[in-house]
């Protein structure tokens, strides 16, 4: 008998990665940042990205980190996913993050950081013509997610509300 | 230019001092605050990268309790109090004297509990403050302290916004205080993370007489 050993990728800040069953892929700590899944699930793969930032057109350096944004996340984990066998125009999408951790007065940019990432990834994923199938966005908790590309569920964990599956 | 480039050997040395003075008065507030005889260590200042710091409590989604602010003024940037949530519970249990307090129970008295810790948390970050506007001779204003019980990785990646338009790293100033009697081997202390804004380390350092050669 051999028994298949499952393993989970582990994808840290702005970063991403591509799994393929029977492993999962986690990312840990979502706060206003938000875990964007992708998946093929005829293929059974899924691709995880922890992006910080709604877009990269403030940032000043050519090589920059390209998992950290929003509209350059997204394209490079489609190409990521394509390269590991999905196939692109059968990608889905699942959601969650985006949470105001801190309460202020003051409504500055910087503070409503995680809607604006939502917002910013619905956006990309329309003009992508990528399904969002669920999310689980907002709220002031954070989230750590496990995503399983054989069932394509999506496992949510907070500290307060235990752990829910979209 | 990458403002990480430019950061030598003796500017860390500043920056320890910085934190030094700064948790010191903080560790001054505490003492008084509990009667009770507070260690501090060394600062820790270092570059590192976002994962790294996610890294130093134990991973992201270690669950702590935690009070953060927002500086603003002539040095712009973030500062946290992270505490273990037994450290929390204890701090807060010998500040109510109530020894039954816990976060997890719903009870009215957890109110005042609560309350109590966001007190000890702006008296905390206030003295941190104050000692490093007094130092400097900057201007500080910080924001009304926001209290969160989380996940490290949710809560720190906070003040991780403004340096992740310009940078993947970030310089920590990580104090840690803790009780006389407690181990060593405990490794949730009680951190202060202090984390400036990227253009607020040349303010910081010119106003100690450092300038930033590179």
């Amino acid at each position: 008998m051999k028994l298949e050993s499952l393993e989970i990728i582990k994808v840290g800040i702005a970063d991403l990665n591509v799994v393929k069953m029977p492993n999962h892929i986690r990312t840990s700590g979502l706060g206003s940042c938000v875990g964007l899944i992708l998946f093929d699930k005829i293929n059974k793969i899924g691709g995880l990205a922890h992006i910080m930032l709604p877009d990269s057109s403030l940032a000043n350096k050519n090589d920059f980190n390209h998992a950290k944004y929003a509209d350059t996340a997204i394209p490079l984990l489609i190409s990521q996913l394509a390269d590991a066998g999905a196939k692109v125009r059968s990608l889905q999408a699942k959601m969650a993050g985006g949470a105001q951790m801190f309460q202020f007065q003051s409504a500055s940019d910087m503070m409503r950081i995680g809607p604006r990432n939502v917002e910013a990834i619905k956006k990309i994923l329309h003009s992508n013509h990528i399904h969002l199938l669920s999310e689980d966005v907002g709220g002031n908790s954070g989230r750590t997610i496990e995503f399983n590309p054989a069932t394509c569920e999506l496992m949510i964990r907070t500290v307060n509300q235990g752990t829910k599956v979209i | 230019m990458d403002f990480i480039g430019g950061i030598s050997p003796e500017h860390l040395d500043i920056l320890k001092e910085v934190g030094n003075i700064g948790a010191g008065h903080s560790a001054t507030s505490l003492s008084k605050l509990l009667n009770k005889k507070i260690d501090m260590n060394v600062p820790d200042v270092k570059v590192v990268s976002f994962n790294e710091l996610m890294e130093r409590l134990g991973g992201p989604d270690v669950v702590i309790a935690s009070v953060f602010l927002r500086m603003e003024g002539d040095i712009p940037g973030s500062l946290f109090f992270v505490l273990s949530i037994e450290q929390a519970e204890s701090f807060i249990q010998q500040l109510i004297m109530d020894p039954s307090f816990s976060f997890s129970s719903q009870s009215s008295e957890n109110e005042l509990g609560l309350s109590a810790f966001q007190e000890l948390g702006n008296i905390l970050t206030g003295s941190y403050l104050s000692s490093l506007s007094d130092l400097t001779n900057l201007t500080i204003y910080p924001s009304v302290p926001a209290f969160t019980v989380d996940m490290f990785g949710a809560v720190i990646s906070h003040g991780l916004i403004e340096l992740s338009h310009v940078s993947d790293y970030a310089i920590i100033i990580d104090t840690v205080i803790k009780e006389e009697d407690q181990l060593e081997s405990d490794l949730v202390k009680g951190h202060f993370f202090l984390l400036p804004d990227p253009d607020s380390f040349d303010k910081l350092f010119k106003a100690l007489g450092v300038t930033n050669e590179a």
